[in-house]
Protein backbone atom coordinates (compact mmCIF):
# COMPACT_ATOMS: atom_id res chain seq x y z
CA UNK A 1 0.00 0.00 0.00
CA UNK A 2 1.77 3.07 -1.15
CA UNK A 3 1.24 6.73 -0.78
CA UNK A 4 1.42 8.73 -3.88
CA UNK A 5 -0.08 11.48 -5.65
CA UNK A 6 -3.64 9.93 -5.61
CA UNK A 7 -3.90 11.89 -2.29
CA UNK A 8 -3.75 15.11 -3.75
CA UNK A 9 -6.51 13.92 -6.23
CA UNK A 10 -8.63 12.99 -3.99
CA UNK A 11 -8.07 15.84 -1.61
CA UNK A 12 -9.16 18.17 -4.83
CA UNK A 13 -12.40 16.25 -5.56
CA UNK A 14 -13.18 16.40 -2.02
CA UNK A 15 -12.78 19.65 -1.58
CA UNK A 16 -14.93 20.49 -4.82
CA UNK A 17 -17.94 18.08 -3.52
CA UNK A 18 -18.35 20.04 -0.17
CA UNK A 19 -17.94 22.96 -2.10
CA UNK A 20 -20.57 22.06 -4.59
CA UNK A 21 -22.86 20.69 -1.53
CA UNK A 22 -22.35 23.58 -0.03
CA UNK A 23 -23.84 25.96 -2.73
CA UNK A 24 -26.14 23.81 -4.72
CA UNK A 25 -27.47 20.85 -2.57
CA UNK A 26 -27.76 21.61 0.93
CA UNK A 27 -29.33 25.14 1.21
CA UNK A 28 -32.64 24.48 -1.40
CA UNK A 29 -33.06 21.07 0.58
CA UNK A 30 -32.72 22.28 4.28
CA UNK A 31 -34.69 25.36 2.81
CA UNK A 32 -37.78 22.89 1.88
CA UNK A 33 -37.62 21.15 4.93
CA UNK A 34 -37.65 23.79 7.16
CA UNK A 35 -40.30 25.93 4.51
CA UNK A 36 -42.52 22.73 5.25
CA UNK A 37 -42.05 22.34 8.98
CA UNK A 38 -43.03 25.69 9.58
CA UNK A 39 -46.02 25.59 7.11
CA UNK A 40 -47.12 22.30 9.37
CA UNK A 41 -46.65 23.92 12.70
CA UNK A 42 -48.77 26.72 10.96
CA UNK A 43 -51.10 24.32 10.17
CA UNK A 44 -50.93 22.73 13.03
CA UNK A 45 -51.56 26.33 15.01
CA UNK A 46 -54.55 27.50 12.91
CA UNK A 47 -56.33 24.19 13.70
CA UNK A 48 -55.67 23.80 17.53
CA UNK A 49 -57.03 27.58 17.16
CA UNK A 50 -60.16 27.01 15.21
CA UNK A 51 -60.77 24.02 17.57
CA UNK A 52 -60.84 26.33 20.44
CA UNK A 53 -62.92 28.64 18.31
CA UNK A 54 -65.31 25.78 18.07
CA UNK A 55 -65.57 25.49 21.81
CA UNK A 56 -66.22 28.91 22.41
CA UNK A 57 -68.43 28.96 19.90
CA UNK A 58 -70.53 25.89 21.24
CA UNK A 59 -69.92 27.31 24.94
CA UNK A 60 -71.83 30.66 23.32
CA UNK A 61 -74.40 28.79 21.59
CA UNK A 62 -75.36 26.79 24.75
CA UNK A 63 -75.47 30.40 26.64
CA UNK A 64 -78.07 31.84 23.89
CA UNK A 65 -79.74 28.60 24.01
CA UNK A 66 -80.46 29.14 27.77
CA UNK A 67 -80.95 32.35 27.72
CA UNK A 68 -83.66 32.01 25.38
CA UNK A 69 -85.28 29.40 27.23
CA UNK A 70 -85.21 31.44 30.20
CA UNK A 71 -86.15 34.27 28.10
CA UNK A 72 -89.63 32.12 26.96
CA UNK A 73 -90.23 30.93 30.21
CA UNK A 74 -90.70 34.43 31.69
CA UNK A 75 -92.52 35.35 28.35
CA UNK A 76 -94.96 32.16 29.13
CA UNK A 77 -94.81 33.25 33.01
CA UNK A 78 -95.82 36.70 31.65
CA UNK A 79 -98.68 35.74 29.10
CA UNK A 80 -100.40 33.73 32.01
CA UNK A 81 -100.20 36.25 34.49
CA UNK A 82 -101.79 38.57 32.34
CA UNK A 83 -104.23 36.45 31.10
CA UNK A 84 -105.65 35.88 34.68
CA UNK A 85 -105.65 39.41 35.37
CA UNK A 86 -107.05 39.85 32.01
CA UNK A 87 -109.77 37.16 33.53
CA UNK A 88 -110.06 39.11 36.87
CA UNK A 89 -110.41 42.62 35.36
CA UNK A 90 -113.25 40.78 33.32
CA UNK A 91 -114.99 39.27 36.27
CA UNK A 92 -114.74 42.15 38.02
CA UNK A 93 -116.52 44.35 35.22
CA UNK A 94 -119.35 41.84 35.43
CA UNK A 95 -119.85 41.75 38.85
CA UNK A 96 -119.73 45.69 38.46
CA UNK A 97 -122.48 45.45 35.22
CA UNK A 98 -124.09 42.74 37.09
CA UNK A 99 -124.56 45.43 40.22
CA UNK A 100 -125.28 48.27 37.73
CA UNK A 101 -127.93 46.54 36.16
CA UNK A 102 -129.38 44.97 39.58
CA UNK A 103 -129.32 48.60 41.01
CA UNK A 104 -130.56 49.78 37.37
CA UNK A 105 -133.50 47.40 38.09
CA UNK A 106 -134.21 48.38 41.54
CA UNK A 107 -134.46 52.25 40.63
CA UNK A 108 -136.74 51.12 37.90
CA UNK A 109 -138.70 49.27 40.11
CA UNK A 110 -138.56 52.13 42.65
CA UNK A 111 -139.41 54.51 40.19
CA UNK A 112 -142.72 52.53 38.93
CA UNK A 113 -143.75 51.99 42.58
CA UNK A 114 -143.41 55.53 43.10
CA UNK A 115 -145.47 56.22 40.23
CA UNK A 116 -147.88 53.73 40.43
CA UNK A 117 -148.27 55.27 44.35
CA UNK A 118 -148.93 58.64 43.43
CA UNK A 119 -151.18 56.94 40.48
CA UNK A 120 -153.10 55.27 43.67
CA UNK A 121 -152.83 58.14 45.60
CA UNK A 122 -154.14 60.82 43.04
CA UNK A 123 -156.65 58.16 42.35
CA UNK A 124 -157.48 57.42 46.26
CA UNK A 125 -157.35 61.93 46.36
CA UNK A 126 -160.33 61.80 43.50
CA UNK A 127 -161.79 58.54 45.29
CA UNK A 128 -162.21 60.59 48.15
CA UNK A 129 -163.39 63.34 46.57
CA UNK A 130 -166.38 61.87 44.77
CA UNK A 131 -166.75 59.66 47.95
CA UNK A 132 -167.04 63.37 50.40
CA UNK A 133 -169.47 64.61 47.65
CA UNK A 134 -171.35 61.71 47.15
CA UNK A 135 -171.39 62.00 51.77
CA UNK A 136 -172.09 65.91 51.52
CA UNK A 137 -174.81 65.22 48.33
CA UNK A 138 -174.16 68.71 47.41
CA UNK A 139 -172.74 70.78 45.34
CA UNK A 140 -169.46 72.28 46.91
CA UNK A 141 -167.35 74.79 45.40
CA UNK A 142 -164.44 73.26 44.08
CA UNK A 143 -162.74 75.76 44.13
CA UNK A 144 -163.14 76.96 47.71
CA UNK A 145 -162.41 72.78 48.60
CA UNK A 146 -159.60 72.83 46.63
CA UNK A 147 -156.78 74.02 49.52
CA UNK A 148 -158.28 70.88 51.43
CA UNK A 149 -157.94 68.39 48.63
CA UNK A 150 -154.45 69.28 48.41
CA UNK A 151 -153.72 68.93 51.78
CA UNK A 152 -155.43 65.85 51.56
CA UNK A 153 -153.93 64.51 48.97
CA UNK A 154 -150.25 65.43 50.45
CA UNK A 155 -151.15 63.64 53.14
CA UNK A 156 -151.77 60.56 51.64
CA UNK B 1 -10.62 -15.44 -13.38
CA UNK B 2 -9.58 -17.40 -10.41
CA UNK B 3 -8.63 -20.37 -12.00
CA UNK B 4 -6.12 -18.87 -13.72
CA UNK B 5 -4.13 -17.61 -10.77
CA UNK B 6 -2.18 -19.30 -7.80
CA UNK B 7 -4.17 -18.28 -4.95
CA UNK B 8 -1.33 -15.52 -3.99
CA UNK B 9 -1.71 -14.19 -7.21
CA UNK B 10 -5.55 -14.07 -7.10
CA UNK B 11 -5.57 -12.16 -3.82
CA UNK B 12 -2.67 -9.87 -5.06
CA UNK B 13 -4.36 -9.08 -8.08
CA UNK B 14 -7.12 -7.96 -6.46
CA UNK B 15 -5.76 -6.10 -4.34
CA UNK B 16 -3.63 -3.80 -6.49
CA UNK B 17 -4.92 -0.44 -7.58
CA UNK B 18 -4.76 0.35 -11.28
CA UNK B 19 -1.92 3.29 -11.50
CA UNK B 20 -0.92 5.31 -14.10
CA UNK B 21 2.16 7.92 -13.80
CA UNK B 22 4.44 9.49 -16.31
CA UNK B 23 7.42 7.96 -17.49
CA UNK B 24 10.07 9.65 -19.56
CA UNK B 25 7.46 12.17 -20.50
CA UNK B 26 5.10 9.35 -21.85
CA UNK B 27 1.62 8.13 -20.34
CA UNK B 28 2.74 4.72 -18.11
CA UNK B 29 0.62 2.19 -16.31
CA UNK B 30 0.75 -0.15 -13.48
CA UNK B 31 4.08 -1.91 -13.37
CA UNK B 32 6.11 0.36 -15.68
CA UNK B 33 5.35 2.87 -12.56
CA UNK B 34 6.99 0.96 -10.18
CA UNK B 35 9.53 3.33 -10.08
CA UNK B 36 7.54 6.76 -10.30
CA UNK B 37 7.37 7.36 -6.29
CA UNK B 38 5.11 9.79 -5.15
CA UNK B 39 3.72 10.54 -8.78
CA UNK B 40 1.69 8.03 -9.26
CA UNK B 41 -2.25 8.52 -9.98
CA UNK B 42 -4.39 5.09 -8.88
CA UNK B 43 -7.00 5.95 -11.45
CA UNK B 44 -9.27 3.14 -10.32
CA UNK B 45 -9.73 4.74 -6.88
CA UNK B 46 -9.82 8.36 -9.14
CA UNK B 47 -12.63 6.86 -10.93
CA UNK B 48 -14.41 5.13 -8.67
CA UNK B 49 -14.42 8.08 -5.65
CA UNK B 50 -15.25 10.68 -8.25
CA UNK B 51 -17.86 8.92 -10.22
CA UNK B 52 -19.38 8.55 -6.99
CA UNK B 53 -19.39 11.79 -5.79
CA UNK B 54 -21.14 13.69 -9.23
CA UNK B 55 -23.57 10.28 -8.82
CA UNK B 56 -24.45 11.56 -5.04
CA UNK B 57 -24.16 15.30 -6.50
CA UNK B 58 -26.17 14.85 -9.23
CA UNK B 59 -28.97 12.93 -7.45
CA UNK B 60 -29.21 15.71 -4.71
CA UNK B 61 -28.46 18.31 -7.24
CA UNK B 62 -31.35 17.19 -9.41
CA UNK B 63 -33.89 16.68 -5.85
CA UNK B 64 -32.88 19.81 -4.63
CA UNK B 65 -33.42 21.94 -7.97
CA UNK B 66 -36.96 20.02 -7.95
CA UNK B 67 -37.73 20.36 -4.10
CA UNK B 68 -41.06 21.71 -3.18
CA UNK B 69 -41.80 23.04 -0.03
CA UNK B 70 -45.79 20.92 -0.54
CA UNK B 71 -46.37 17.45 -0.33
CA UNK B 72 -43.23 15.89 -1.48
CA UNK B 73 -42.43 12.60 -3.96
CA UNK B 74 -40.97 10.08 -2.74
CA UNK B 75 -37.63 10.70 -3.95
CA UNK B 76 -37.41 13.80 -2.41
CA UNK B 77 -38.83 12.15 0.95
CA UNK B 78 -35.76 9.99 0.59
CA UNK B 79 -33.50 12.89 0.12
CA UNK B 80 -34.91 14.66 2.86
CA UNK B 81 -34.47 12.06 5.10
CA UNK B 82 -31.13 11.45 4.81
CA UNK B 83 -30.79 15.37 4.98
CA UNK B 84 -32.69 15.79 8.04
CA UNK B 85 -30.99 12.73 9.69
CA UNK B 86 -27.45 14.68 8.83
CA UNK B 87 -28.95 17.98 10.06
CA UNK B 88 -29.97 16.52 13.10
CA UNK B 89 -26.67 14.94 14.02
CA UNK B 90 -24.71 18.09 13.02
CA UNK B 91 -27.12 20.48 15.55
CA UNK B 92 -26.99 18.19 18.09
CA UNK B 93 -23.37 18.03 18.75
CA UNK B 94 -21.92 21.04 17.01
CA UNK B 95 -23.01 24.17 18.72
CA UNK B 96 -22.42 27.21 16.48
CA UNK B 97 -23.26 28.55 13.42
CA UNK B 98 -21.36 27.48 10.42
CA UNK B 99 -22.50 26.78 7.00
CA UNK B 100 -19.94 24.43 6.32
CA UNK B 101 -20.20 21.63 8.79
CA UNK B 102 -23.71 20.37 8.11
CA UNK B 103 -23.30 20.49 3.85
CA UNK B 104 -19.49 18.76 5.17
CA UNK B 105 -20.97 15.79 7.18
CA UNK B 106 -23.71 15.05 4.03
CA UNK B 107 -20.91 14.83 2.17
CA UNK B 108 -19.15 12.98 3.44
CA UNK B 109 -21.83 10.51 5.21
CA UNK B 110 -23.78 9.86 1.74
CA UNK B 111 -20.04 10.15 -0.19
CA UNK B 112 -18.16 7.51 1.74
CA UNK B 113 -21.12 5.62 2.19
CA UNK B 114 -21.64 4.89 -1.70
CA UNK B 115 -17.50 4.32 -1.79
CA UNK B 116 -18.52 1.53 1.17
CA UNK B 117 -21.37 -0.15 -1.03
CA UNK B 118 -18.86 -1.14 -3.64
CA UNK B 119 -17.65 -3.56 -1.72
CA UNK B 120 -21.09 -5.46 -1.76
CA UNK B 121 -20.43 -5.94 -5.24
CA UNK B 122 -19.01 -9.41 -5.98
CA UNK B 123 -15.25 -9.41 -5.77
CA UNK B 124 -14.80 -10.75 -9.44
CA UNK B 125 -17.08 -8.82 -11.75
CA UNK B 126 -15.69 -6.03 -12.11
CA UNK B 127 -12.09 -6.91 -11.93
CA UNK B 128 -13.12 -9.20 -15.19
CA UNK B 129 -15.08 -6.34 -16.86
CA UNK B 130 -12.20 -4.34 -16.71
CA UNK B 131 -9.74 -7.19 -17.88
CA UNK B 132 -12.18 -8.04 -20.71
CA UNK B 133 -11.72 -4.30 -21.81
CA UNK B 134 -8.48 -4.28 -21.37
CA UNK B 135 -7.78 -7.72 -23.41
CA UNK B 136 -10.33 -7.01 -26.36
CA UNK B 137 -10.55 -3.21 -26.50
CA UNK B 138 -6.55 -2.52 -25.71
CA UNK B 139 -4.97 -5.78 -26.48
CA UNK B 140 -3.43 -6.06 -22.93
CA UNK B 141 -2.84 -9.31 -20.76
CA UNK B 142 -5.79 -9.42 -18.54
CA UNK B 143 -3.44 -10.00 -15.96
CA UNK B 144 -2.18 -6.79 -15.97
CA UNK B 145 -5.66 -4.65 -16.18
CA UNK B 146 -6.05 -3.64 -12.60
CA UNK B 147 -9.04 -2.63 -10.97
CA UNK B 148 -9.80 -2.12 -7.20
CA UNK B 149 -13.69 -1.14 -7.35
CA UNK B 150 -13.69 0.31 -3.32
CA UNK B 151 -12.22 3.35 -3.27
CA UNK B 152 -12.48 3.80 0.46
CA UNK B 153 -9.73 0.45 0.65
CA UNK B 154 -7.50 3.10 -0.72
CA UNK B 155 -4.98 4.51 1.86
CA UNK B 156 -4.73 7.12 -0.30
CA UNK B 157 -8.48 8.39 -0.50
CA UNK B 158 -9.25 7.84 3.64
CA UNK B 159 -6.33 9.33 4.26
CA UNK B 160 -7.00 12.74 1.44
CA UNK B 161 -10.78 12.74 3.40
CA UNK B 162 -8.62 12.92 6.72
CA UNK B 163 -6.46 15.14 5.91
CA UNK B 164 -9.59 17.60 4.40
CA UNK B 165 -10.84 17.56 8.01
CA UNK B 166 -7.27 18.00 9.75
CA UNK B 167 -7.09 20.95 7.83
CA UNK B 168 -10.61 22.46 8.37
CA UNK B 169 -9.74 21.54 12.20
CA UNK B 170 -7.01 23.80 11.99
CA UNK B 171 -8.99 26.37 10.16
CA UNK B 172 -11.45 26.17 13.25
CA UNK B 173 -8.82 26.53 15.92
CA UNK B 174 -7.64 29.63 14.58
CA UNK B 175 -10.91 30.91 13.64
CA UNK B 176 -12.40 30.86 16.99
CA UNK B 177 -9.51 31.04 19.07
CA UNK B 178 -7.34 33.00 17.18
CA UNK B 179 -3.23 32.21 16.66
CA UNK B 180 -2.34 32.98 20.02
CA UNK B 181 -5.37 30.63 21.46
CA UNK B 182 -4.33 28.04 19.07
CA UNK B 183 -0.70 27.79 20.22
CA UNK B 184 -1.89 28.40 23.80
CA UNK B 185 -4.01 25.62 23.93
CA UNK B 186 -1.44 22.80 22.47
CA UNK B 187 1.47 24.74 25.01
CA UNK B 188 -0.57 25.14 28.06
CA UNK B 189 -2.57 22.11 28.31
CA UNK B 190 -3.09 19.68 30.52
CA UNK B 191 -0.70 21.34 32.82
CA UNK B 192 -0.80 25.69 32.90
CA UNK B 193 2.71 25.86 33.88
CA UNK B 194 5.77 27.09 31.81
CA UNK B 195 7.92 24.42 32.82
CA UNK B 196 5.63 21.92 31.03
CA UNK B 197 5.22 23.57 27.94
CA UNK B 198 7.51 20.81 26.20
CA UNK B 199 5.65 18.21 27.65
CA UNK B 200 2.01 19.89 26.80
CA UNK B 201 3.05 20.30 23.28
CA UNK B 202 3.96 17.07 22.44
CA UNK B 203 1.33 15.66 24.26
CA UNK B 204 -1.30 18.20 22.30
CA UNK B 205 0.77 17.46 19.10
CA UNK B 206 0.15 13.88 19.45
CA UNK B 207 -3.79 14.45 20.69
CA UNK B 208 -4.18 16.56 17.20
CA UNK B 209 -2.41 14.39 14.89
CA UNK B 210 -4.50 11.15 16.29
CA UNK B 211 -7.51 12.80 15.05
CA UNK B 212 -7.13 12.26 11.24
CA UNK B 213 -4.69 9.35 11.16
CA UNK B 214 -7.39 7.52 13.33
CA UNK B 215 -10.14 8.83 11.25
CA UNK B 216 -8.08 7.68 7.71
CA UNK B 217 -6.83 4.15 9.65
CA UNK B 218 -10.20 3.12 11.04
CA UNK B 219 -11.44 3.56 7.76
CA UNK B 220 -9.35 1.99 5.52
CA UNK B 221 -8.90 -0.58 8.42
CA UNK B 222 -12.45 -1.59 8.14
CA UNK B 223 -12.84 -1.75 4.22
CA UNK B 224 -9.48 -3.24 3.61
CA UNK B 225 -10.03 -6.07 6.24
CA UNK B 226 -13.80 -6.59 4.70
CA UNK B 227 -12.90 -6.89 1.11
CA UNK B 228 -10.11 -8.98 2.04
CA UNK B 229 -12.66 -11.59 3.73
CA UNK B 230 -14.26 -11.41 0.49
CA UNK B 231 -11.55 -12.30 -1.81
CA UNK B 232 -10.42 -14.88 0.78
CA UNK B 233 -14.13 -16.49 0.69
CA UNK B 234 -13.71 -16.07 -2.84
CA UNK B 235 -10.79 -18.71 -3.24
CA UNK B 236 -12.50 -21.92 -1.51
CA UNK B 237 -15.00 -23.03 -4.29
CA UNK B 238 -18.57 -23.43 -4.55
CA UNK B 239 -18.96 -22.89 -0.88
CA UNK B 240 -18.25 -19.28 -1.13
CA UNK B 241 -21.77 -18.97 -2.03
CA UNK B 242 -23.36 -18.74 1.11
CA UNK B 243 -20.05 -17.33 3.00
CA UNK B 244 -20.30 -14.52 0.59
CA UNK B 245 -24.11 -13.89 1.14
CA UNK B 246 -23.38 -13.99 5.18
CA UNK B 247 -20.41 -12.03 4.89
CA UNK B 248 -22.39 -9.34 2.81
CA UNK B 249 -25.62 -9.17 5.04
CA UNK B 250 -23.11 -8.38 8.09
CA UNK B 251 -21.89 -5.62 5.85
CA UNK B 252 -25.35 -4.30 5.31
CA UNK B 253 -24.32 -3.03 8.88
CA UNK B 254 -20.87 -2.47 9.17
CA UNK B 255 -20.77 -0.36 5.61
CA UNK B 256 -23.19 2.43 6.70
CA UNK B 257 -21.69 2.30 10.20
CA UNK B 258 -18.12 3.10 8.84
CA UNK B 259 -19.55 6.31 7.16
CA UNK B 260 -21.71 7.40 9.94
CA UNK B 261 -18.87 7.12 12.25
CA UNK B 262 -16.75 9.44 9.96
CA UNK B 263 -19.25 11.74 9.69
CA UNK B 264 -19.85 11.97 13.51
CA UNK B 265 -16.46 11.76 14.17
CA UNK B 266 -16.03 15.09 12.05
CA UNK B 267 -18.39 16.61 13.28
CA UNK B 268 -17.21 15.94 17.00
CA UNK B 269 -13.51 17.00 16.21
CA UNK B 270 -14.76 20.20 14.24
CA UNK B 271 -17.12 21.22 17.34
CA UNK B 272 -14.34 20.78 19.41
CA UNK B 273 -11.87 22.71 17.76
CA UNK B 274 -13.99 25.19 17.67
CA UNK B 275 -14.95 25.62 21.34
CA UNK B 276 -12.95 27.95 23.44
CA UNK B 277 -11.96 25.78 26.61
Amino acid sequence: MNMNFTMIGQLIAFAVFVAFCMKYVWPPLLAAIEERQKTIADGLEASARAEKDLELAQAKATDQLKEAKAQAAEIVEQAKKRANQLVDEETQRGHAEREKIIAQGYAEIEAERNRVKEDLRKQVAALAITGAEKILAREIDAQAQNDIVEKLVAEL
Amino acid sequence: MASEYTTTEYIQHHLTNAQMCSVNGEIAFNKACSGSGFWVLHVDTMAWSIGLGILFLWFFRSVAKKATTGVPTKTQAFVELVVDFVNDNVTSTFHGKSSLIAPLALTIFVWVLLMNLMDLVPVDVLPAIAGMVGQYGFGMDPHDVYMKAVPTTDLNLTFALAMGVFILILFYSIKMKGISGFVKELTMQPFGHWAFIPVNFILETVTLLARPLSLALRLFGNLYASELIFILIATIGLFQLPLHFAWAVFHILVLPLQAFIFMMLTIVYLSLASEDH
